[in-house]
């Protein structure tokens, strides 16, 4: 028999049972659809964490006192030094750095008039606009200089300035941050709400001398340096880790790059979308039962047309068959309908939150239809079987 | 043709065993008309059943065209009956999703017959029961006379040696039981071998030789026939 004359014969009997054929195509194309968005979903936040982090810069080497690490060695080893305005001045004259910033952290209570607001503030230099790429909307960032100096500028992240100031022109007023008073000498433009560590928008910026004597803290937040040439980020590193052990006589420091924690999120999420794409293939599953179910059904149905295609000399792998093409083709047509089906969802998720970068990654779409076909494919031979198992004559018999 | 010796069928029921057919041996030359006749339950079908291939004998030999076919394996009786043996039936068993050329085609599709070729023997066929005007219609379309038509142009299509009928003017009014036997008939005078199962002695009395089967063995004519 002529594969295509199979299919043929195959498509007719689908066609003979409509309503059946369209339920059970249903299902299997909802399973697809929803592994699909599923994966588009785990996918999208895959890559909104690796275009976040490359939106701070990809070629950064981050230093955070202490070591995270956990070594063979003595578990409640030496004394973490600090990390000093000191060893960031050391850091600068690398000449494989382009930019170091220090960053200091807390959280304080901004006061103007009778408003306060509690924000995170953080000390950090004039070098600090280009590592992380910020725009001003108004006035100018912290001004450059020696970051022991004591200045009193501070820079409003945009939603910070406007809850505090509520329409006032923000610049050149004083404000006070604890006991000290501050003047304010630039507004940020708008950066979006960031799903890593602090929303820069309701933040607020002074100089990182200043900062350290409010906070009453010895040891920076972290050290954010810039790369020159990204091809040499792994000796940059190297040459930090080096220059710190010198200084502390210790490694006590933890140097990572950008690329490796967008390395490392990047493999959550991937898991995380294998999980969902495994949790929506249970649904793929029950659209299995159901073509089994359809396909035995049917054949009880046709238990004279069995009995009449044996009488005619359709040997048993032929009747296996055809029954096999049957679910097969029930299977396809629902991965077909389901990727239509998923791929709209997606477009629609992707029309309403614009921001959000859902999509399909392609090996789902192949995993899906070889899904799909396994289905009908391993769900329909045990009804095909029955088929072939089928007594003519009795099956024959009744009308 | 056709040599049966010694042939039983028991089917075990319950603690006991039926027999449908007692040492039944028969001969049947090419080209016979003959019929098979009986009350029900006489194994008139279990014996037409035998002789297509569709059931074993559980006891007996049972030679096809001077090969014995008792003990073959299914794919070969599968494939004697696609080329040697055709079926009509009471029902007719036509498939509803079919048209006549369509359900004509049937044993071709699973025969590997070319489309091209399978469409003009299916018209030859057709045009041999009077039925070419019909092929596009379905079985749902057709006069009860025209689906046997159809079923029998669907027998004869792979050019069997012999056709057998099961009752094949059971479900059918007068005239039209007319006109189907004398489609097989006209057949039979071209050389087909043709086994006629029936229990309506008229159409027995067609036959050239009359088979009576009783309780699953061969009988005399009963006096008051």
């Amino acid at each position: 028999m002529a594969p295509l004359d199979l299919l043929g014969f195959a498509v007719g009997a689908l066609r003979g049972h409509r309503l059946r054929t369209a339920l059970s195509v249903a299902g299997v194309a909802i399973g697809i659809a929803s592994v699909l968005a599923l994966t588009a979903l785990g996918e999208g936040a895959r890559r909104y964490i690796v275009d976040e982090f490359a939106s701070l810069g990809s070629n950064l080497v981050i230093i955070l006192p202490g070591k995270v690490e956990t070594t063979g060695g003595m578990p409640f080893g030496g004394v973490t030094h600090d990390l000093t305005l000191e060893d960031h001045a050391a850091l600068a004259r690398l000449g494989r750095l382009r930019r170091t910033v220090p960053l200091a952290v807390a959280t304080e209570t901004l006061r103007f008039q009778g408003l306060g607001r509690s924000v995170p503030v953080l000390g950090t230099t004039a070098e600090y606009l280009e590592v992380r790429r910020l725009r001003m909307a108004a006035g100018s960032f912290l001004p450059p200089g020696d970051p022991h100096r004591a200045g009193t500028e501070i820079v409003l992240g945009m939603k910070a300035a406007r809850e505090l100031f509520r329409g006032e022109n923000p610049l050149g007023q004083v404000l006070r941050v604890g006991p000290a008073r501050f003047h304010v000498v630039g507004v940020l433009a708008p950066r979006g709400p960031s799903m890593l560590g602090v929303d820069l928008d309701e933040a607020a910026f002074v100089p990182v001398g200043t900062a350290m004597r409010l906070f009453n803290r010895t040891s920076l937040f972290r050290i954010v340096a810039e790369v020159r040439i990204f091809a040499e980020m792994d000796l940059a590193k190297a040459e930090v880790l080096a220059l710190l052990r010198e200084r502390h006589r210790a490694e006590d420091v933890t140097v990572f790059t950008q690329d490796a924690m967008v390395a490392s999120f990047s493999a959550i999420l991937g898991a995380l979308t294998l999980t969902l794409a495994g949790i929506a293939s249970v649904s793929l599953v029950v659209a299995g039962v159901g073509i089994m179910n359809v396909m035995l059904v049917s054949v009880t149905e046709r238990r004279a047309e069995i009995g009449l295609l044996k009488a005619l000399g359709a040997a048993d792998p032929q009747i296996l068959l055809a029954f096999l093409a049957e679910a097969t083709m029930l299977a396809a047509l629902g991965g077909c309908l389901g990727l239509a089906a998923g791929a709209a969802g997606v477009r629609l998720l992707a029309w309403v939150y614009p921001a959000f970068p859902a999509a399909i990654p392609l090996w789902a779409v192949g995993a899906a239809l070889t899904l799909s076909f396994a289905v009908g494919l391993g769900f329909g031979v045990w009804p095909a079987r029955r088929a072939t198992r089928l007594d003519p004559v009795a099956a024959l018999a009744r009308r | 043709m056709i040599q049966l010796e010694g042939v039983w069928r028991t089917y075990p029921m319950g603690e006991g065993v039926v027999h449908a057919l007692r040492d039944i041996s028969l001969g049947i030359a090419p080209g016979e008309h003959v019929a098979l006749i009986g009350p029900s339950g006489s194994g008139k079908s279990t014996l037409l059943h035998i002789l297509g291939c569709l059931d074993r004998p559980t006891r007996g030999r049972y030679r096809f065209e001077g090969r014995e076919v008792g003990a073959l394996p299914d794919g070969e009786r599968s494939l004697l009956r696609r080329n040697r043996i055709g079926f009509v039936f009471q029902f007719f068993h036509l498939l509803p999703r079919l048209t006549a050329q369509g359900n004509v085609e049937l044993p071709m599709l699973f025969g590997g017959v070319p489309r091209e070729e399978r469409k003009a023997r299916a018209a030859r066929a057709l045009a041999s029961v009077g039925l070419l005007a019909r092929a596009g219609h379905r079985p749902d379309q057709l006069s009860g006379g025209e689906r046997q038509r159809t079923a029998i142009a669907r027998a004869v299509v792979m050019d069997p040696a012999v056709l057998l009928a099961d009752e094949p003017t059971g479900n059918l009014d007068r005239a039209s039981a007319q006109e189907v036997m004398g489609v097989l008939e006209a057949m039979n005078r071209q050389g087909l071998t043709l086994v006629v199962v029936t229990h309506d002695p008229v159409l027995a009395g067609r036959a050239k030789r009359v088979v009576h089967l009783s309780d699953g063995a061969l009988a005399d004519p009963p006096a008051e026939a």
